[in-house]
């Protein structure tokens, strides 16, 4: 329960309580589906495969991205790989198994049901990939391949190359423009949801402009659905691309859908380090790396500036190898970060310096590469040498390469419930913008997973149960429809029209980047959060003040569409560090430094925190509501990678 | 690095455009293009005018977004690559830049550097799918692929759909772009049912789309940033003959 509002969690054995709510679920006949219009705010792997569904079932779909196509969804750039629980490597895989290592790696922090349906789901994703085309990987035999990843020990990750993401979602996009030619299907590219449209307390329309025009129009349906991504664009830099943005939800919890975890976000351990303080984005290498290369720093800050061939194995520290002897260069992603942090806090770090630290600690093959073969590393790696050579002028063979944690993932988004419905009745989440099922800290290749499973398996179903329960009026002359109209436009107005111009919506975009890293990045400590949230605050009057907007509403105007989407981050990244605080524990990859071993694991606290914080918006402060967990199935252990 | 830009600036479709001259100076050599040209509009933002509109997103090589015609080269003048993967420090010897959209009546321009491609999403819905009700596939090693034919179908199906290929044909065609989903899907099981079907239907709407005919100078493949080979279009084109 979220304070009285159920969760719809089926009771019973946990293997039985899809298949049973499924039956419970209410259905709409074929012949009546068409009488229905569904609005699919997103194109990325939950938003397409979503449309394509309720397409192919008979529904009227009106979909939305903001990019020149569907097909360019931020999900295009993941590179890993998808799980699923095939157990084809017969290395006591199963879909308990996935389940497990899900609410585990989660660190406790999610709701069993849901991920045990995801788990459950995984395996039908990847025959519905298959025969829609998806090039997977394959053995010699024919058979699909699969590979270990991020840690876990089996192999249940599919992969196509370093394009997995690529691949899935061309297939959802291809199974989407087959709608589109049908007619079940009306998409709207370079169009920006600006709005949420509620009638009676029902989510019915949204408001969107048009990114080319300019023109604001309103959309009206029966329900709502936001497959908008994640929000790790709030940290200014990450590895998400440039376009992924907050505004979709945010505008939605400003009207009453609740935001649960905010303050969840994912730290990838290996990425390029910023090369200078004007860089725009980052770039993920793949995890694979750890496998083979040695992360060091140098022992002595005198040495950080020289050349990293001439430090002698003896002035160098391995400090994971040296820190986790267990697993060494391999532990999770949550614990390598916050190592690489500290090594950099202590002055350790290497390479540019940024706001007057070196960020980055080096990765290094050469022993691999003495071991296996410049040959085998080649085949290996090769495409990942050769992008960070591209990236960076310096060529990995010969020189170790440098790393730095990125932000890359949100956990935390619109709180939803078993059927994946907000607290907004008839505004449905899915994908990264809901916060359903990877607690504290997600798997690799995990997302992907329950991006599919939501928009091809779960929403098609939990969205017809709503549909078959309620009754619906024709609203589009209802006030509702013109007053969001006009908050819409005044909005844009407001931002096109501060009183001060000063400064552009990219140095607030900086500013409040800055800050969340600082404070509510790896690490977290109360006075640090309690001074973000000053900051941010300030940081919000000032860029409402003189947030400077050039050119017109009327055209293509980047610079204004930044603007709104900036607005939003400020409001999020106050509530990140609100809920930041209100989490007295370390859980995950949220890091309280108050509540850290001497040895630096989290402290997790399930008496007082087994709760999905779930915030509510209300006179520009935030009211928690919480929802308690409870675990049946898998007894809450304390996570120990030494 | 400091720099004279010359950047091709339009109001909109039906404004003729022409050539901006700005100067950039305090370029880093590690600065992307892309970050380069947020630099410039920066600068333009600050003297109170019009910053330039360029299509980009992930930034990283991988969504086919960015779109820009450098000096005259298709994604400036490194292969393999887009433009988003340019670095400042290629471009360490050179003062001047032309920056230019795609050139093609079949894209379009948008606003200054933007162009219109929704002709390939047409494309792709005239037939570039298997269609298959979701729910209803088989398990997924019930259909065995054997490894080449897995290969090639993911060598053709890395194409990003940026239209580069379109931008550096002299006569415009889509050939690359259609023949690439052709391959990609043909060379497996799942699409060879209907292969030539697709390819003919594919086809037809690049035509319509008004994109040209393949005219065999193949410079789509060098420029190309997937390396997509024409072998694709030998393929495309058997089946068309077959159809
Ligand atoms: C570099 C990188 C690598 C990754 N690798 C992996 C991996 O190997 N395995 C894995 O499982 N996960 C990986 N992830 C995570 C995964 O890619 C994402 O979590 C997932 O793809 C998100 O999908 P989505 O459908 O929820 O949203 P997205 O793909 O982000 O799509 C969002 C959609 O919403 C639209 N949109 C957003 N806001 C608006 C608005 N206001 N109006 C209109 N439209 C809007 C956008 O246009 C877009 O179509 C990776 C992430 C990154 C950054
Ligand atoms: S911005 Fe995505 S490919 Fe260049």
């Amino acid at each position: 329960m979220l304070g009285s509002r159920p969760t719809f969690e089926p009771t019973g054995p946990l293997q039985d309580r899809w298949k049973k709510h499924l039956f419970d679920l209410s259905l709409i006949a074929p012949q009546n589906r068409a009488k229905h219009k569904i609005i699919v705010v997103g194109t990325g792997l939950a938003g397409a495969s979503l449309s394509a569904t309720l397409g192919e079932m008979g529904y009227q779909v009106s979909s939305f991205c903001f990019q020149d196509s569907p097909r360019r969804a931020h999900s295009i750039a993941a590179q890993g790989g998808i799980n699923a629980a095939k157990n084809y490597r017969n290395d006591g895989d199963s879909v308990w198994r996935l389940f497990y290592d899900t609410i585990k790696g989660g660190d406790f922090r999610a709701r069993e049901s849901n991920v045990y349906r995801l788990a459950e789901l995984s395996v039908n994703i990847i025959d519905q990939a298959v025969a829609q085309g998806v090039p997977f990987a394959r053995e010699y035999s024919g058979y699909l391949a699969n590979r270990s990843f991020g840690g876990a020990q089996v192999s249940r990750t599919f992969y196509a190359r370093g394009q997995t993401g690529q691949q899935l979602l061309l297939g959802a996009y291809q199974a989407m423009s087959t709608q589109i030619a049908k007619g079940g299907v009306s998409h709207h590219s370079r169009s920006e949801m600006l709005e949420i449209i509620k009638v009676d307390g029902r989510a019915r329309g949204i408001v969107v402009r048009d990114l080319v025009s300019g023109k604001i129009s309103a959309h009206t349906a029966d329900c709502v659905v936001l497959c908008t991504g994640g929000y790790g664009n709030a940290f200014y830099l990450s590895t998400n691309a440039k376009g992924c943005n907050a505004s979709a939800t945010w505008r939605a919890h400003k009207h009453g859908a609740y935001f649960a975890n905010p303050s969840f976000t994912q730290i990838h351990p290996t990425c390029i380090p910023q090369s200078g303080e004007a860089q725009s984005k980052l770039t993920l290498m793949s995890e694979s790396l750890r496998n083979d290369g040695r992360i060091w720093a140098p022992k002595n800050i005198k040495d950080c500036e020289r050349d990293p061939s001439t430090i002698k194995e003896g002035e160098r520290d391995y400090f994971l190898e040296r820190l986790y002897p267990a697993f060494a260069n391999l532990v999770p992603r949550d614990i390598a970060s916050r190592a690489v942090k500290n090594i950099c806090d202590e002055g350790r770090g290497v390479g540019a310096k940024i706001h007057g630290q070196c960020r980055g600690v080096y990765l290094d093959f050469a022993d691999a590469i003495k071991r296996l073969g410049e040959r085998a590393i080649r085949e290996k790696y090769g495409n990942l040498f050769e992008m960070y050579q591209r990236i960076t002028g310096d060529n990995p063979y010969r020189m170790p390469m440098k790393i730095y944690p990125a932000v890359h993932y949100t956990m935390g988004g619109l709180w939803v419930d078993y059927n994946l419905m907000t607290t907004i009745d008839g505004l449905f989440a899915g994908g990264e913008a809901n916060f359903s099922d990877h607690g504290a800290n997600r798997l690799g290749a995990s997302a992907l997973m329950q991006g599919l499973a939501d928009g091809y398996f779960i929403l098609p179903q939990t969205v017809a149960n709503y549909l078959a329960k309620e009754e619906f009026d024709n609203i589009d002359k209802h006030s509702a429809v013109s007053e969001g109209l006009s908050r819409a436009k005044q909005r844009l107005n407001a931002l096109q029209n501060a009183p001060k111009p000063k400064h552009s919506p990219d140095y607030f975009h900086q500013k409040l980047g800055f800050i969340l890293w600082e404070s509510c990045g790896m690490s977290r400590e109360k006075a640090k959060l309690r001074q973000a949230v000053k900051e941010i605050k300030d940081l919000k009057n000032e860029f409402w003040h003189s947030v400077k907007v050039t050119g017109i509403d009327k055209e293509m105007n980047q610079t204004l569409e930044r603007a709104g989407r900036v607005a939003d981050f400020i409001e999020l990244g106050h509530l990140m560090c609100v809920d930041a605080l209100d989490r007295e524990e370390s859980c995950g990859c949220h890091a309280r430094v108050e509540h850290l071993s001497k040895a630096g694991e989290a402290q997790r606290n399930d008496e007082d925190y087994a709760y999905v914080s779930s915030w509510e918006s209300q006179d520009g402060g935030f009211i928690l509501h919480k929802e308690f967990l409870s675990f049946e199935f898998i007894q809450p252990t304390i996570r120990n990678y030494r | 690095m400091n720099f004279i830009l010359h950047i091709w600036r339009q109001e909109n479709p039906q404004d003729a455009g022409g050539f901006k001259t700005y100067t950039l100076d305090n370029v880093a050599a590690d600065s992307s293009f892309l970050e380069m040209l947020d630099q410039l509009n920066e600068q333009l933002i600050q003297a109170g005018e019009t910053a330039i509109v360029f299509d980009y997103d992930c930034r990283e090589g991988i969504c086919g977004a960015c779109s820009l015609v450098i000096n005259g080269y298709v994604h400036g003048k490194q292969q393999r690559t887009t433009t988003c993967q340019l670095y400042m420090r290629e471009y360490a010897d050179e003062k001047e830049l032309w920056i230019e959209p795609w050139r093609a009546s079949a894209f379009p321009v948008v606003q200054d550097l933007t162009v219109d491609r929704t002709a390939f999403d047409r494309i792709i819905q005239a037939g570039g799918f298997v269609e298959v009700s979701t729910g209803s596939a088989p398990e997924a090693n019930t259909l065995l692929v054997d490894k080449h034919s897995a290969d090639e179908a993911f060598n053709s199906a890395t194409c990003i759909g940026c239209g580069a290929c379109v931008a550096v044909c002299p006569n415009a065609s889509a050939s690359l772009f259609v023949a690439a989903k052709v391959g990609h899907l043909s060379y497996l099981p799942q699409g060879a049912i209907t292969a030539k079907d697709r390819a003919l239907k594919m086809t037809r709407a690049m035509f319509k789309e008004g994109f040209g005919v393949c005219s065999n100078h193949r410079h789509c493949q060098t420029q190309c940033p997937k390396s997509i080979s024409v072998s694709n279009i030998a393929l495309m084109n058997k089946l068309l003959s077959w159809s």
